[in-house]
C-alpha cells in the first residue's frame, strides 16, 4: 500500500443520509473478477440518464467537481453491503477521504484497508462544512489526525493507532497478521476444529 | 465476573492481543461466495500464499447464478465466467464448492446451517453483511470485505475491535399473521438503519425463545440493516434439536462433549450489556417498508410519515427523496396500493418454513393475473424438502412460478428483477434504491404479507385473509 499523505481538496457535497453500497455501486456490476473499471460505475444510478449519459445536475458530472479528493457526506454513510467494490469505486474515482458524522462498520473497515480515510466530524463541524462556498479547500493531516475547514477551524477527528500506522507507513494488513504465524499455529493447537467442510 | 455471550465468544478467539493494534481473532468457519471472492484469490495468488485451512472453508455459488433450469446453459457471459472462477479458484485452492450443479446448492447463508457446518460458540464469516444470518445458533457472525477475505483465507483469523453490546429483549406472544419478519423490522423502524452500528444485538426474551430456528435466522439476518455486523441469540434445546443429525454435526461421544460445551454459552446471570431495548410481541403488527431503507417501515395500517412534519432538514429530504423514488405520498397508509411483482425467497425468508407459510395462505386460492408472483427456494436442499411436501404443486396451481435456488431477485443481479418503476412486496432484506432492479421499488415484508399481497394484487394485511 502506498503511504497516506497529506493533502487539501475542494469538497464534493452530498447531501444525503444513509447512503448505501448499492448506490455507490450497484449489484449488476459486482459480476466482475477484478478490482480495476469500477469509477465508472461509481453512483451508476444517480450519474446516468435512463440513455446511460451523465446527468447534468449529479454533482460528479459538474465540470468544478473533477479533481476533487474529498466527498462530504451525510450520516451514516457507506451502510449495506459489504461490497468493497464501494471503496474501490470511490478511490479509483479520485477520492482519497469522506467526511461524515458516522459510517457504517464494514464499509469504514474497507475504506481503512484501501487508503480512503473515513472522517467523523461533529454535527456543527458537519453543517459548518454543508454550509461552505463553493470552491473552497479543507486540509487533511493524518498524522496529526486533523482536519482544517476552509474557515480555518481545525478539527481533531478519530482514527485508531493500528490503522493510522497502516496508512501513514503504507504497511499492509495482511503482512502483519502472517507474521503471527506462531501464535496462530498455537491457539490452532491448543483449539482443535469441530467440522471437516470437505468431507 | 458475568459475562455476555457475546464476550465469551469474543475471549474464546482471542490468539492474542498486542498493544496498539486490534486484537487478533481466529475464525471456526468461512463461508465463500462468487462475487466477493476472485479479487482476494488472485491476492494470494499474487503473494504465492495458500489458504491456510480449507478444513474450514466451502464455497457456494448464489449471487449471479440463474434461478432458471439448471440443465440449461448460462447466458450472461459475465456471470459465467465470475461463476467458472469461483470453481477454479476453489479447485486451485483445495476448497470444497457447491457450486451451479451441485445438490447442495444454495444461498451462502441457507447452506451453512443446513449442513450443520454452522454450530453454537463459533466464529463465522463471509464476504456477506447477512452473516450475522448464522448467529442464530450462538455464533459470533459477522461481514466482512474481499480485503478481509483474503486476509481469513491466508491466515484463518482477523484484526477486530471489540464491539458494544446490545440487548433487544421480546417479550410476549406474537399474534396472528405476525412473525418473525416483523419482529425485525420493527426494530430497525424503530432504531433506524444506522441504530446498531458498532454494536452486536443480542435477542432474548420469551418470544425469541419460542421462535424455531428458520425464524431465528430470519431476525438474526436484518441485524446489519439495523447498523449491526452481528445479532445472535443464545443457543437452547431447539437449536440442538436442530442440528442433531445434520451431516457435520458431532456425532456420539462428540455430540455429548459439544452439547455441555454449548450450554456454557448462554450470558450469565448479572451480566451487563452496554444498551438494551425491549419490544413488546403482544403489540406487535405485520410491517411493511415504504422507502428506500429497511428502517423506513411501518405497522402495515399506519400511515406513512409526512415530510412537513419532520423536523431535521436533511432527514427530511431523505424522507422525501424516497416517497419520490416510490412514488407515493406521505401521510397515507400503503394499504390497497397495487403490486407487479411478489417475491419469496432471500437468505432472510427462504427457508422450509417460510415456504410452508407462504404456501398455507396460497393453498386453494390464486395469485391475482395482475402479479408475477416469484418463490425460490433458498438451497437445492429445502427444494427437496419443499418437493417432498408437495409446496411447488401448491405454488403452481396458485398461480406461481417455482424456480432454482439462488439470490435471485433480493439483488437482481443474475437477471430476475423489476422493470424500472414497477413495484414489489419482497420478502428480502433491502429496499434501497434500485437493489431489484434499475428504477424498481420494493416493498420489505414478511412470507404471509408477501402471499396475501399476491392473491389480492395490492398491498394486504394478511389478517383480513386469515
Ligand atoms: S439472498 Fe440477498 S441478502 Fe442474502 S446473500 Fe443473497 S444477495 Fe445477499
Amino acid at each position: 500500500m502506498t503511504p497516506f499523505t497529506n493533502f487539501e481538496s475542494r469538497l464534493i457535497k452530498l447531501p444525503l443520509n444513509n447512503v448505501d453500497t448499492d448506490q455507490i455501486i450497484p449489484a449488476r456490476f459486482l459480476k466482475t473478477t477484478s478490482k480495476q473499471g469500477l469509477d465508472k460505475q461509481l453512483f451508476n444510478d444517480w450519474r446516468y440518464d435512463a440513455a446511460g449519459n451523465p446527468s447534468p445536475e449529479f454533482v460528479l458530472n459538474q465540470p468544478e467537481s473533477q479533481g476533487v479528493q474529498v466527498l462530504l457526506a451525510g450520516d451514516n454513510f457507506g451502510c449495506g453491503s459489504s461490497r468493497e467494490h464501494a471503496p474501490w469505486a470511490l478511490t479509483q474515482w479520485g477520492f482519497r477521504a469522506v467526511i461524515s458524522t458516522s459510517f457504517a462498520d464494514i464499509f469504514q473497515q474497507n475504506s481503512l484497508k484501501n487508503s480512503l480515510l473515513p472522517i467523523i466530524v461533529p454535527p456543527d463541524v458537519h453543517a459548518e462544512l454543508f454550509a461552505a462556498a463553493p470552491g473552497v479547500v479543507v486540509k487533511i493531516d493524518l498524522p496529526n489526525q486533523t482536519l482544517t475547514t476552509p474557515g480555518g477551524r481545525v478539527v481533531e477527528f478519530p482514527v485508531d493507532a493500528f490503522s493510522k500506522h497502516c496508512l501513514v507507513k503504507g504497511v499492509d494488513e495482511l503482512g502483519y497478521i502472517l507474521e503471527q504465524a506462531p501464535e496462530i499455529a498455537a491457539y490452532e493447537a491448543a483449539n482443535p476444529a469441530s467440522i471437516d467442510a470437505r468431507a | 465476573m458475568p459475562r455476555t455471550i457475546i464476550e465469551k465468544l469474543w475471549d474464546s478467539h482471542i490468539v492474542h492481543e498486542r498493544p496498539g493494534a486490534p486484537t487478533l481473532l481466529f475464525i471456526d468457519l468461512h463461508l465463500v461466495h462468487e462475487v466477493t471472492s476472485p479479487q482476494a484469490f488472485q491476492g494470494l495468488r499474487e503473494r504465492g500464499l495458500k489458504v491456510r485451512r480449507p478444513d474450514l472453508t466451502i464455497a457456494t455459488a448464489d449471487h449471479s447464478i440463474p434461478t432458471s433450469d439448471r440443465s440449461l446453459p448460462i447466458v450472461d457471459k459475465i456471470a459465467l465466467k465470475q461463476l467458472d472462477q469461483l470453481e477454479t479458484n476453489c479447485g486451485e485452492f483445495g476448497i470444497r464448492c457447491l457450486g451451479v450443479h451441485s445438490s447442495q446448492q444454495g444461498i451462502v447463508h441457507v447452506i451453512g446451517p443446513e449442513l450443520g457446518l454452522t454450530q453454537p460458540g463459533m466464529t463465522v464469516v463471509c464476504g456477506d453483511s447477512h452473516t450475522a444470518t448464522h448467529g442464530a445458533f450462538g455464533a459470533l457472525a459477522f461481514g466482512i470485505g474481499t480485503s478481509e477475505v483474503e486476509q481469513v483465507l491466508a491466515t484463518q483469523c482477523l484484526l477486530q475491535r471489540k464491539s458494544k453490546t446490545f440487548q433487544v429483549q421480546v417479550e410476549g406472544r406474537l399474534g396472528a399473521g405476525v412473525s418473525a419478519k416483523d419482529i425485525i423490522l420493527a426494530l430497525i423502524a424503530r432504531i433506524g438503519i444506522g441504530g446498531g452500528t458498532g454494536s452486536v444485538f443480542e435477542y432474548t426474551g420469551s418470544t425469541i425463545r419460542a421462535l424455531g430456528m428458520d425464524e431465528r435466522m430470519t431476525v438474526c439476518n436484518m441485524s446489519i440493516e439495523g447498523g449491526s455486523r452481528a445479532g445472535l441469540v443464545a443457543p437452547d434445546d431447539i437449536t440442538f434439536e436442530y442440528l442433531a443429525g445434520r451431516p457435520h454435526a458431532p456425532k456420539g461421544a462428540a455430540w455429548d462433549a459439544a452439547i455441555a460445551r454449548w450450554k456454557q454459552l448462554p450470558t450469565d446471570e448479572g451480566a451487563a450489556y452496554d444498551r438494551c431495548l425491549s419490544i413488546d410481541a403482544d403489540t406487535l403488527e405485520p410491517m411493511i417498508t415504504y422507502g428506500t431503507n429497511p428502517g423506513m417501515g411501518v405497522s402495515i395500517n399506519a400511515p406513512l410519515p409526512e415530510p412537513s412534519q419532520v423536523a431535521d432538514p436533511m432527514a427530511r429530504d431523505s424522507i422525501t427523496k424516497a416517497l419520490a423514488y416510490m412514488g407515493l405520498e406521505g401521510g397515507k397508509p400503503l394499504l390497497g396500493h397495487p403490486i407487479d411483482v411478489v417475491f419469496i425467497g432471500s437468505c432472510t425468508n427462504s427457508r422450509i418454513s417460510d415456504l410452508r407459510t407462504a404456501a398455507g395462505l396460497l393453498k386453494g386460492r390464486k395469485v391475482s393475473d395482475k402479479v408475477r408472483v416469484m418463490v425460490v427456494p433458498g438451497s437445492q436442499e429445502v427444494k427437496r424438502q419443499a418437493i417432498a411436501e408437495g409446496l411447488p404443486e401448491i405454488f403452481r396451481a396458485a398461480g406461481c412460478e417455482w424456480r432454482e435456488p439462488g439470490c435471485s431477485m433480493c439483488i437482481a443481479m443474475n437477471g430476475d428483477q423489476l422493470s424500472p418503476g414497477q413495484y414489489s412486496v419482497s420478502t428480502s432484506n433491502r429496499n434501497f434504491e434500485g437493489r431489484q432492479g434499475k428504477g424498481g421499488r420494493t416493498f420489505l415484508a414478511s412470507p404471509l404479507t408477501a402471499a396475501a399481497s399476491a392473491i389480492t394484487g395490492v398491498v394486504t394485511d394478511v389478517r383480513t385473509l386469515l
